[in-house]
């Protein structure tokens, strides 16, 4: 009898939020009554009663900002064919990509506008599924234009091989699972061997690590790094390891908080940059980049695996990379950098492929080992992880034949995510350049976290300053 | 019944002649500039994707942007950079002007020069800025010279201090605009009367005398046009500081023109506040043209 209720109410629930995804524009009070977090068991009860209906659609929309989803589809996705730039097939459905690059937020831009009007396009134009970054998941995850997985009837227990931390971050107030991701990003320090050598006398990442586990450590071995004419690396590397590692969100009650850690970031860094040992190059700039070349002579980059392949130009035969001249370790405290998520967007009319999509992308072992070998993603499967750490299969040539998927898969258990908010992505842009001028010397640490806030507020008008 | 008057009604004509520019103007810029003026009295932004507004709320907006003080430093930025670009940019227009339409001085390949001062304006002006970013990247090739010359002893970071970035950003306006200017006081100079230009010589005036009593009062109506095309770009300055600062205008802020500051409003589509900062820039804009007018054209009644 009670399993019947228990049923029952399970599936009011799920029309109820059918309807609200079919209705689009209807009023979302049903939405915000519910605001305890449901159990694990109670949403599996709910995701095991969801039956799909027939998917209708013949084109699959998948909003993205970059090829790299397209490339893995085509390669492990069975029965994904390419047809061009923009246009695979699936079957008899056509697969449509919009890549909208994240430069200048134009990618949100884009994915917002198409979102905001699901509900009065046609079937065929309706975003099926779509691609968010850890940085600001949570402004698509607690909305309605998100499908959760349960919703689609994927279960916990089919979940159960990632990391926790790749689903804390897109599971929305009602404890509701709402994407899913192939990528584990825990990350660490990748040093150049030969500077370790030279200054620490080995490059073993042991001892590297040992060298810099701590952030007393880090900045004494910076130091000797300096000595020998190396610059450590730009302080706006070091920002991501200390913001994944804080006591609380960015925005608490509607105002701006500045967790002491981030602080320690402040001050250790000033501390560094005025005595030359880190730069402050923007990430991605050609000045930042100068180190993966021998004579660019900095010691090291943070980065998760992705970085590996993505940034360290292996193909350029003078750089570092290709004489297999990096090592990594876990580095002074652990987290995570960027990662990609597939969501299903609220309207879709091929939720079973859109489903198995995200099951075959992003849970299944034999493709995730595939990526892994293939691309050197660090994929989101404790299983898988574990297989690679054992085997040589996981050594990385650029690495010196190193295998670092024992460090990166000990990271990714230790990343928490719990003080992400969706105003993060602002946040971090604008605590970098506001930092930039006291770290160079052009304001004092007060006015610097003044133009902070400043810029945080003029970018969300919500968020007040004191 | 039949009243039709013989005589023939052109009117409708005319009406009918101007109506494509009235229809023009009403629906991309009459509508346009009282929507902002409407939209600026409301609270209206994204937070997320959940829409906050409209909600009604008088003249906060522009207290708002009046009580934190920003508007004064960024249209005094927008004004230093403006006429530190447009100084040297109207000397040197001059300049070439009066060559090239000295006949005395028969200057020969005047196509190809005309041609070639005008070349920088076709660039465009992000791609330029895109340009100077990276010729002047901590890096870059004019820092790496520079040291390899003995120079600098160390890569100047032209980026992190005020004049430098603000120099820059003069110099690339002066650069993309003089080819312009110049083109535009010649068709003024030579709109001249050559007839003065003949008595002032047979009366013995030098060049420099020609040039003072006669080029330049007779140029005013254009000086005045150009002045006033020039300040309402220059207080229009975007493209070039945006690029080159990555939308920072740093060192602090001390590049950020009134334009770049609008656009930070519409990350959020903050149209309440963006429509408040832009009525402010319409009147800044109708103030600073009526000043300039009324300066230089004073002397005419």
């Amino acid at each position: 009898m009670k399993r019947r209720l228990v049923s029952l109410l399970a599936i009011a629930t799920m029309t109820t939020t059918m309807f609200a995804g079919c209705g689009g524009a209807s009023d979302s009070s049903d939405a915000t009554e519910e605001k305890t977090p449901a159990t694990t068991e109670e949403i599996d009860a709910e995701a095991a009663a969801v039956e799909l209906p027939e998917d209708t659609g013949k084109v699959l929309n998948i909003h993205c900002w970059n090829d790299e989803f397209k490339s893995r589809m085509k390669d492990h996705y069975p029965g994904y064919e390419e047809v061009d730039a923009t246009h695979g097939k699936i079957g008899d459905v056509e697969v449509v990509w919009t890549m909208t690059p994240s430069t200048d937020n134009a990618y949100q831009n884009n994915l917002d506008d198409a979102l905001l009007k699901q509900a009065d396009v046609s079937d065929d134009e309706k975003v099926d599924l779509f691609l968010v970054e850890a940085d600001y998941a949570l402004k698509y995850v607690d909305e309605d234009v998100t499908l959760a997985l349960s919703d689609l009837g994927i279960t916990s227990d089919q979940l159960s091989d990632q990391y926790k931390y790749t689903q804390s971050i897109v599971t929305d107030s009602t404890g509701k699972l709402k994407g899913s991701s192939w990528q584990a990003c825990s990350a660490g320090l990748i040093y150049n061997r030969e500077a370790a050598k030279e200054v620490l006398g080995t490059d073993d990442p042991e001892q590297v690590q040992a060298a810099v586990a701590d952030w007393d450590k880090y900045n004494e071995t910076a130091k000797k790094i300096a000595d020998a004419g190396y610059t450590m690396c730009s302080a706006m590397d070091t920002y991501r390891v200390y913001s994944n590692n804080v006591s609380g969100p960015w925005v608490q009650d509607g105002k701006i908080v500045i967790d002491p850690n981030i602080d320690k970031w402040i001050d250790d860094s000033k501390a560094l940059v005025d005595a030359k040992i880190e730069d402050t190059d923007d990430l991605w700039s050609d000045d930042w980049g100068k180190g993966k070349n021998p004579e660019g002579k900095v010691f090291c980059y943070f980065g998760p695996a992705w970085f590996f392949n993505f940034c360290l130009n292996a193909d350029d035969p003078a750089s570092i990379a290709s004489k297999g001249g990096w090592g990594y370790c876990v580095g002074p405290q652990s987290y995570y950098w960027g990662g990609t998520w597939l969501c299903a967007a609220t309207g879709t009319d091929n939720a079973n492929l859109v489903k198995d999509i995200i099951l075959t992308m992003t849970t299944d072992q034999k493709v995730l080992k595939e990526i892994a070998m293939q691309d050197q993603d660090c994929v989101n499967s404790k299983t898988v992880l574990a297989d690679l750490a054992g085997s040589d299969d996981g050594n990385i040539a650029l690495l010196g034949g190193q295998n670092p998927y024992k460090q990166l898969a000990d990271g990714a258990e230790k990343v928490d995510l719990s003080n992400l908010s969706k105003y993060d992505q602002g946040c971090t842009e604008e605590l970098e350049k506001a930092m930039k001028n006291y770290f160079l010397g052009n304001a004092t640490k007060e006015e610097a976290i003044d133009a902070f806030k400043k810029a945080v507020t003029e970018k969300y008008p919500d968020v007040k300053a004191e | 019944m039949n009243k039709k008057s013989k005589v023939v009604r052109y009117n409708k004509w005319g009406y009918i002649f101007l109506s494509p520019f009235i229809v023009i103007y009403l629906i991309f810029q009459m509508i346009p500039l009282v929507t902002t003026i409407y939209n600026s009295f409301f609270e209206n932004y994204l937070s997320g994707l959940s829409k906050v507004g409209p909600n009604f709320i008088g003249l906060q907006n522009y207290v708002t942007i009046l009580t934190n003080g920003d508007l004064p430093t960024y249209f005094s930025n927008t004004m230093i950079m403006w006429a530190m670009g447009f100084v040297p940019q109207i000397v040197l227009s001059l300049l070439l002007g009066a060559w090239f339409t000295d006949p005395s001085l028969r200057l020969k390949c005047q196509g190809f020069f005309k041609t070639v001062i005008y070349l920088p304006n076709l660039i465009m002006a992000s791609a330029f800025a895109m340009l100077f970013f990276t010729l002047f990247s901590d890096s870059g090739p004019i820092n790496s010279m520079l040291m390899q010359m003995g120079v600098l002893s160390e890569a100047y970071k032209f980026m992190s201090n005020v004049w430098s970035v603000r120099s820059l950003v003069a110099t690339m306006n002066c650069l993309m605009w003089f080819g312009n200017t110049t083109i535009l006081l010649m068709a003024g100079m030579m709109g001249i009367d050559p007839s003065l230009f003949e008595a002032a010589q047979v009366d013995g005036a030098t060049a420099t005398q020609i040039f003072y009593k006669i080029t330049l009062p007779l140029l005013k109506p254009i000086l005045i046009y150009v002045m006033i095309t020039s300040l309402i770009g220059g207080l229009q300055m975007f493209d070039v500081p945006q690029i080159l600062t990555n939308g920072t205008g740093d060192p602090m802020r001390s590049s950020m023109t009134l334009i770049m500051y609008l656009n930070k409003h519409l990350y959020s589509k903050n149209f309440g506040m963006s429509g408040a900062l832009s009525v402010y820039l319409f009147i800044i804009t109708g103030i600073l043209s009526l000043i300039v007018y009324r300066f230089t054209a004073r002397e005419e009644k």
